[in-house]
């Protein structure tokens, strides 16, 4: 069974990331899609797509809800069972994982699985009240706990707990950023100096602007297939050969660890057995970089370093893109953007244009295995996926 | 009138509103739960009973938060840290009373109680703080 394809990604689709002004989410998604049945021209979407999972987090941003049949229509999948899946930031993973489930289960042949977040319209006060909703009420909203918040209460206690600093926060925003300059369809194509992330103001010390991912519209989908049907719709499938998923206490507070995410540590352990892969088999990955600590505790929790060892493998440059184990070549979410919803599999859009070498001026030579981390708000659900190039 | 108290985060709240910090303990397998649950997430009992928990604890971790969401904004900066309780409970809440350059992780905090007017809707909670023991 180890590392055996579960499914196989034969195309893929993302729509710019950025302040899409004008757009409504369905209108995003359209784009998404457009991008992913032109890639495969032996696919008849209306013929093969026999279902839809979509990830999308809340409807308070366009008081939208149903999210499903709403982006089938406007993909053009009329009719076609539509489910709107939500683990908050981690949505499209769940997603991603439905349309697996789908597949493995015999029922469907050929599944579009996907993601969606429009968000920019909206008042910075109201996408923070938003976004809240994915930690616990009563005790962390309720008493004025924010989203950076929680982020920052991680980053004070592994700062105090392992030496980590906030310039080696900063630096983590500095690789990201540019790494999506180099991305033509990252929300921020600029770089940063260290300087300016160093000095830029502070949101809930110790993370400040640069170490904060960005408000952003958009939207990214995937087509998966049997592995064995995977030939008929294109001679450069992507295999997903892992996938895990866990889940934490809401609140922060009632978790055994402040410096780590037992969910990620959990779903990547079952993604790893399951790949019969282990970290050092990786060839890069995109992980949660919702802020840049969650960066540093990402490479712990995914076995990149030891723990504590994360803010010494931003500053060594491992993580660069001509690093040992390039991480957020996309640019990640600090830089690419962060529209919630279609997070998770715009995640793996990056690892499919780096594994069929579409990845331009950001490919990483010779990548064979990518591995993807999306976390679900403060933590309370994380899920990982392995893939392998054919 | 505690015994029979359901073991809820209405009624958490209703006994900080009295100036007590209390959680529910479980009568079957003794795991105390802050906040209490209806369920033992341990044993899956149903049977608890309230108890009184220190109001003393040693600050965990802390952050100062400066973007507010509105509500909030007007007193940003604040304070809110996760403390350390005993029996290896804890509990976010914001930290007054000190400047923030003196806060330190480790250093030894007491809760108090906020006599400000319930909300008028809900949730109708009383919020607790932390200040310096």
């Amino acid at each position: 069974m180890k590392g055996k394809p579960l499914v196989s990604i034969v195309s893929a689709g993302l729509s710019r990331f950025g302040k899409l002004e004008g757009l409504y989410a369905r209108e995003i998604f359209a784009q998404a899609a457009k991008e992913a049945f032109d890639r495969c021209s032996n696919l008849d979407p209306k013929k093969d797509i026999k279902a839809l999972f979509v990830g999308h987090m809340g409807e308070s941003y366009e008081h939208q809800g149903h999210t499903g049949a709403t982006m089938a229509d406007w993909a053009g999948l009329l009719h076609v069972p539509a489910t709107r899946t939500e683990t908050a930031c981690a949505s499209s993973a769940a997603a991603l994982r439905a349309g697996i489930f789908a597949v493995l289960s015999g029922l469907y042949d050929v599944v579009m699985v996907g993601g969606v977040e429009k968000m920019t319209h909206r008042t910075t006060p109201e996408v923070t009240e938003f976004l809240a909703m994915a930690s616990d009420f009563p005790f962390e909203q309720w008493h004025g706990i924010t989203f950076p918040g929680l982020y920052a209460l991680m980053a004070t206690a592994h700062m105090h707990k392992y030496g980590t600093t906030e310039e080696q926060l900063s630096m983590v925003a500095v690789k990201n950023h540019h790494n999506g300059f180099l991305n033509p369809k990252a929300h921020m194509q600029k770089e940063v100096t260290l300087e300016k992330a160093l000095s830029s103001r502070v949101i809930a010390w110790p993370l400040k602007l640069y170490d904060c991912s960005l408000i952003t519209d958009g939207a990214s989908c995937l087509i998966i297939t049997r592995p064995e049907m995977a030939k008929k719709y294109t001679d450069l499938p992507v295999h997903i050969i892992g996938s895990g998923q866990a889940s934490d206490s809401i609140g922060i507070y009632e978790r055994e660890s402040l410096i780590s995410l037992i969910a990620a540590e959990i779903a990547a352990k079952q993604a790893y057995e399951m790949a019969g892969v282990k970290p050092e088999d990786l060839d890069f990955a995109e992980v949660h970089d919702c802020f840049t600590i969650a960066e540093i505790i990402a490479y712990e929790d995914l076995g990149f370093c030891e723990a504590g060892e994360g803010g010494h493998l931003i500053k060594r440059g491992e993580t660069k893109l001509d690093g040992r184990l390039p991480v957020n070549t996309s640019g990640g979410l600090k830089s690419k953007g962060h529209p919630v919803g279609a997070t998770g599999t715009a995640q793996a859009y990056e690892i499919y244009l780096q594994l069929t070498e579409q990845a331009e001026k950001r490919q990483v030579k010779d990548a064979k295995i990518g591995l993807a981390h999306n976390v679900g708000g403060s933590g309370a659900t994380a899920a990982v996926h392995i893939f392998r190039r054919e | 009138m505690s015994e029979q108290a359901p073991f809820t985060i209405e009624q958490f709240y209703k006994y900080i509103d009295q100036g007590k910090l209390k959680g529910g303990k479980c009568k079957k397998c003794g795991a105390i739960h802050l906040p209490p649950r209806p369920l033992c997430d341990k044993c899956f009992s149903k049977e608890f009973e309230w108890i009184e928990i220190s109001q003393k604890g040693k600050l965990l971790t802390y952050t100062i938060i400066h973007v507010a969401p509105s509500q909030f904004q007007s007193i940003a900066p604040y304070a809110v840290g996760i403390v350390q309780l005993e029996k290896g409970l804890k509990i976010p809440g914001m930290i007054r009373g000190i400047e923030h350059e003196k806060i330190k992780i480790g250093m030894e905090l007491t809760i108090d109680f906020d006599a400000s007017i319930a909300p008028s809707q809900w949730p109708q909670w009383p919020r607790y703080y932390f200040r310096p023991a």
